[in-house]
This record gives structure tokens, sequence and C-alpha cells, in this order.
């Protein structure tokens, strides 16, 4: 039952978008694998389909188990929605194929994951859709980049790999002058640690298989809308503004004031596109978010506690970790991340490429795959896996050395991690 | 669509269809800081089964050219020049909270024209307390997050509104948000509640009505309690409906106030 204020974070990760179920009782979310939901007459199916009542049809549109999942990340983002997705991948891009089409352009920040910039670069230019990479950093290179055909901005709030702090504020203040709206990638913070929409971005999309499951289990992605952006005034995006003919002529902004994006998202992208999530997998990340506010603490609280070893330690060159302040947004993150700066960093050894690997080989706890986010500590060396085709310069191009390390820090006691770190780092030390 | 209304641009929602005027009309007024969003599933199905729809925007509200009514009759006048301005010469009025009492002043001014009345989340009087009318005027942001919490019975509403997906509470503090920013020419949130708060014709009003009356109130409201419309529904002798939920009863029990709507402008 609300009261006098909305409840706080913990409590709606526990409770938002759900209640007991009215048929059954039960308590937790039941997951309704069902691909579709039996109308109550013709006229009721009709009404559906015209969007005259709300509720379910076909699971590739919508789910209950979903529904709860994508209140319940809405409420912690402090948007009016969301959809649930496949994956991140497919939450970025179908929120760039909602507002952008052939001939369309993007503004991207240069520091990003690997498989958004593959979209963004290649994928997506296939489609007519151009993107223009920026440092993150520079204001005026975001600003020169943007043309008449841009359509939105976008970075992440902790870049990869150098965790580049992401100056919401100064970045969503340039878009806005210009009818843009922002679409952040916030899959390293996690709205324990920052939300976005507070600085001003407009649109913010999740990696769920990350620290929102955080458990390693399953892969699906979570787009969420401010309902802050005003498409009208902007004028720069007629998908929302002008009838659409795939839905009767709808006018998505005059059907919902604050809600024009996600209709047309769910009505065009989810329809058309299908990159739907099981609501198997909603449910698994469900029980995800309802631990996420402790898990983060504790990841946060560990993370500190090795970096602080690697920082000190001979055989590190540095440590890239935006407390540090060695790190070049150290008073950025302090002002937009005071909870702390997530749990994936990485380091340099002072050694080669096959240092890097002995390293990795020594580890006993640290996994060594390509993910972060879970609850077991993680690791990957990506001189000899995602980056292997690269030489040396190459690598410094991206910002990655021959000894560069990746670290994702789970949930383990942090003194066995420690521990773990120091005998591999004394095993590369060992290798010539 | 677009309309001249007492000299100014007006928006009105028609359902996703073009407006007829030569169909049972239907008006849809909304209240405090909202616009036409609040009624648009309902505005779709009367326009889709029968009927011309116009889901107005009040004057400084969403699309609809400013200033805000400087009161209750004021508000009414405007919406009896809209249906001019429509050629509709009669149309149930369907009100929400502030939007419930304009219905009303506006069926007893012209009776004539009002074919039913639907007040919908509504009081008579509409009290605002002293604190959260102090509040709408010094910190309208916080006035905003209050009404939010007070306004939803729970934080699981299903199916939500317009749809599933939406987070009822972050969709209900974004309208409110973007219709303080759409005029600022003056604290609109603290102008509605004021409106609210100082009418005081409702029960001479609802002496002179001629048509229908049905009321539609949210079992949990903590906005306009139940009780507080016990008054007004003698006086107007109408049917009451309570239905689960708050004071939203559009966004939290949409098929219900449909059914009830359904039944009351047959």
């Amino acid at each position: 039952m609300a009261g006098f204020s909305d409840p706080g974070f913990d409590t709606l990760a526990l409770h938002a978008g759900a209640a007991p179920d009215p048929s059954t009782g039960a308590r937790a979310v039941p997951i309704h694998l069902s691909t579709s939901f039996v109308f109550e007459s013709t006229e009721h199916a009709a009404s559906l389909f015209n969007m005259e009542r709300a509720g379910h049809v076909y699971s590739r549109i919508s789910n209950p188990t979903n529904a709860v999942l994508e209140e319940r990340i809405a409420a912690l983002e402090g948007g009016v929605g969301a959809i649930a997705t496949a994956s991140g991948q497919a939450a970025l891009h179908l929120a760039i194929a909602t507002l952008a089409g052939a001939g369309s352009h993007v503004v991207a920040a240069s520091a990003l994951y690997g498989g958004s910039y593959n979209l963004l670069h290649d994928t997506l230019a296939r489609f007519g859709i151009h993107t223009t990479f920026v440092k993150p950093r520079d204001i005026d290179a975001w600003r020169t980049a943007i043309r008449p055909e841009t359509r939105l901005l976008f970075g992440e709030t902790l870049g990869n790999p150098g965790l580049d702090v992401l100056d919401i504020p100064s970045v969503s203040a340039l878009a806005h002058e210009h009818g843009l709206p922002l679409l952040v990638d916030a899959t390293f913070t996690t709205p324990w640690l920052q939300r976005p929409f507070e600085h001003g971005a407009d649109l913010v999309f999740h990696s769920a298989t990350k620290f929102l499951g955080g458990h390693g289990t399953v892969i699906g992605g979570l787009l969420v809308d401010s309902g802050r952006f005003d498409w009208e005034r902007s004028g720069r995006h007629p998908e929302l503004t002008q009838p659409y003919a795939g839905f009767h002529g709808m006018v998505f902004s005059e059907e919902s004031s604050v809600g024009a994006f996600l209709l047309r998202a769910r009505r065009e992208g989810l329809r058309d596109f299908g990159a739907c999530m099981s609501p198997h997998t909603a449910w698994l990340l469900l029980q995800g978010i309802e631990t996420l506010p402790l898990r983060m603490q504790r990841h946060v609280a560990n993370t500190r506690q090795v970096v602080t070893f690697l920082a000190a330690h001979a055989f590190v060159a540095g440590v890239g970790y935006p407390e540090l302040e060695s790190h070049p947004d150290h008073a950025l993150a302090a002002r937009l991340l005071p909870r702390g700066c997530g749990a994936v960093f990485s380091f340099d050894l002072k050694g080669s490429r096959r240092q890097g690997q002995a390293f990795i080989e020594a580890l006993r706890l640290f996994s060594h795959l390509a993910n972060v986010g879970d609850c077991r500590s993680l690791v990957i060396h990506p001189a000899s896996t995602t980056h292997f085709r690269m030489d040396d310069a190459a690598l410094a191009q991206a910002g990655i050395g021959p000894g560069t390390i990746r670290l994702s820090i789970g949930l383990e006691d942090p003194d066995d991690l420690i521990d773990d770190l120091k005998r591999a780092l004394k095993a590369a030390e060992k290798t010539a | 669509m677009k309309l001249h209304v007492q000299g100014r641009e007006a928006y009105a929602y028609t359902g996703g269809k073009g407006f007829d005027p030569s169909l049972p009309c239907v008006v849809f007024i909304h209240g405090a800081l909202h616009d036409h969003s609040v009624w648009t599933l309902l505005a779709r199905w009367f326009a889709h089964h029968g009927h011309g729809v116009l889901a107005v925007d009040l004057p400084a509200h969403g699309r609809s050219a400013g200033p805000p009514p400087a009161d209750v009759q004021a508000a009414a006048d405007w919406v009896l020049a809209l249906l001019d301005a429509a050629q509709v010469p009669r149309a149930a009025l369907v009100g929400h909270s502030m939007g419930s009492l304009i219905a009303l002043e506006a069926a007893a001014r012209a009776p004539e024209r009002a074919t039913h009345l639907a007040m919908v989340g509504t009081a008579y009087p509409m009290v605002v307390s002293d604190a959260l009318l102090a509040l709408s005027r010094d910190a309208p942001l916080q006035a905003i997050d209050k009404v939010t919490a007070l306004s939803h019975a729970t934080l699981a509403t299903k199916p939500s509104y317009p749809g599933p997906g939406t987070w009822l509470h972050g969709g209900s503090r974004a309208l409110m948000r973007h219709m303080l920013q759409g005029w600022p020419e003056c604290n609109l949130f603290h102008h509605d509640f004021s409106v609210c708060n100082a009418y005081a014709h409702g029960l001479q009003a609802a002496a002179l009505l001629q048509c229908p009356a049905t009321l539609i109130l949210g079992a949990q409201d903590q906005m306009t309690r139940p009780q507080a419309a016990q008054g007004l529904a003698q006086a107007l002798r109408a049917q009451v409906h309570t239905v689960p939920g708050g004071h939203m009863p559009m966004a939290e029990a949409p098929d219900q106030v449909l059914g009830v709507l359904r039944a009351a402008l047959a």
C-alpha cells in the first residue's frame, strides 16, 4: 500500500509491480509460461488489439511475468515503464530502431562494449543508420558530431574498457539543446549505483544478464523510458509524433503524453523484430533484482579491497578504477557515483602478453570467461582472448596493454580473492 | 483535433478516429495537472463503438493554449464553448477529480446539453488540505511525489495503463511534471488545487441537473475519499459505483470503469 511517499529503493526491489497472485494466493511472482491469453469474447479480443483495453494477447508483445519485471526496473530507475528484451543487445537495437531509420545518424561515445560498437559501426550502417564515435570526455566533440539527421546520443555510464565516467548532466544538456534524447547503457552501474534519469538521461537500457540477474544464469535486456523527453517539442522524431501506418494511423505522442516511446517500441519493434524475453528469464531476473541492493553493496565493498591491494602491488603498473585519484574521471565519479564505481575494472601487469596468460592460468577462484556481473569473480585477458588478433600497437590504440587484465569482482570472501590474486601475480612474475 | 475555443487554440483527443459530431458525443475532462492521456483507453473504446469522443486538454494543460481557467465555472464555460466549436449540440460529460467538478458545473449551466454526467474519483466539497495546498505552492515537485503516492492504492496495478509494463507511479509523476513545465507562466499545480478547493457551487449545480448522474469512486481513494462524495451523490440522486483502487480508477481499474460507463451512457 502506498503511503505519503513512494517506498525506498530496497522495498521497490522486492515489491514494485508484484502482488500476491489473485487467483492462487501465490506470494512469489508466478511464471506465466503461456504463449497467449484467452479472450473473454470477440468484442474483448477486438478491443485488446485496438488498444481500447489493456491486457495480454501474445507473449511476444507482453506477458504477465515480464510485466512485473518491466514495472520493477522502471520503478527502480524512476521511469514510466520498460520493455524486457531477449538480451542487452536487443534492448539497444530496439531503442535505436524505434527512433532511427535509414538516413538517420547517432552520436555515440567511443568507449563502448564491443558488441555495441559492432552493432553501431558495422551492422546498423548496413541498414543506413550511421554513427559518429566521440571521446566521451570531449563535450565539444559531441557537439560537433551532431547533424540535422542525428536522432539520439548514446554512451555507457562507465565506458569500456577504461571506466570512462559519462558526464550525463553535460551530455544530456547538450542533447536537449539540440532536441535529442540521451540513451545510456547502465549495465555496469545498475540503478543502485546511479539513476541516470536523475542526471538528465532520457532512456536507459541494461544487459540484465549482468548485475541485475547477478548469477550468470540468463541472457536478457531491459529498456526503460524516463517519460521526460518532449518528442513533440523536439520535432525530430516523426516516428512518435506523426501517424503510424503500421497501427491504423496511431500518433503515439497523442496516445500517451509521457509514454509514446514505449508504445511505439512495443507496438512496432517488439511486435515486428520479435526479440522478446522468455517469462522464465524474467522470473530469474526478478529473483536477482530482489537482492540487488545487498549484492551491489558487497560487489563494491569487495572491489574496493581488491583495488586497494592491486594498486599497492609491485608487479601492477596501474589500476583503472575511478575511485582512485589517478583515474581521469575521479572527480566526476565522486559527484555522479557516490555509492561506488561498480565491480568491473581493468589493471595492467608489468609484464608481457605471456605473463598475462600465466596470471590467468594461475588463478583458482576467478573464472576465466567472457562475462561480467556474476556473483562469482571473473577474469579475462583481452590480449589473448577478445582482442587476440591485435598487435601491441593496435591494442594500445584501444586502450589495452599486453598485460591488461579485466576483473569482475564477485561476492566471495574478499580475503580469498586477494589470496588468489596474490598467488597468480607471483606466478606471473616468475614467468620470464 | 485542434479547435478554436474562446479565441484560443484548444486540443481534444478523439480516440484514434476522426470526430463525427453527428454521433452521440462523450466529452472526457481530466483532473488537476493532467491532460487527455488519462482517458485514452476509454476514449478509444467509445470512439470505436459508435460515439464521437472529445477528450479535452483544458486550457494551459497539454496541447491547449493558456491561461488556465480561473475557476470551475470558467472551465465549465470553456467546455460548453468547445462543444460549440465542435458543433456538438448535446454530450455526455465525464470528468475525473477536478474535471468532475467542471463536468458537473457545465451540466448545470446548460442542462439541455448534457445527456449524462459521470464523475470519477470525486468528492464535494473537494477540499485540499492547507498543508497540501502550501506544498503545491512552495515545492510543486515534492507535492507531485506526494500526490502520486496518495493517488495509487498499490505498487502492482494490473494490467497497468495504458498497457502492460507501465509503472503507474512513474507515469503519473512524469505526466504531472510535464504539465507543470508546459505552462511556466504560473504554478499550474497550485492553481488547479486552488480551483478544486474553492469550488462551492456543487450542491446548487446538482439541483439544476436534468440528466442521469453516475459516480465512480475508488474504494481506497485517499485524495477524494468515497465517503466525501455521499452528500453529492444524494443531491444528484446518482448511481454510485465503487471500483478497486485509489484516485486513478481509469488507470487502476480500467475495465471496471469501462463497464460502469458503458452501462451508464447506454
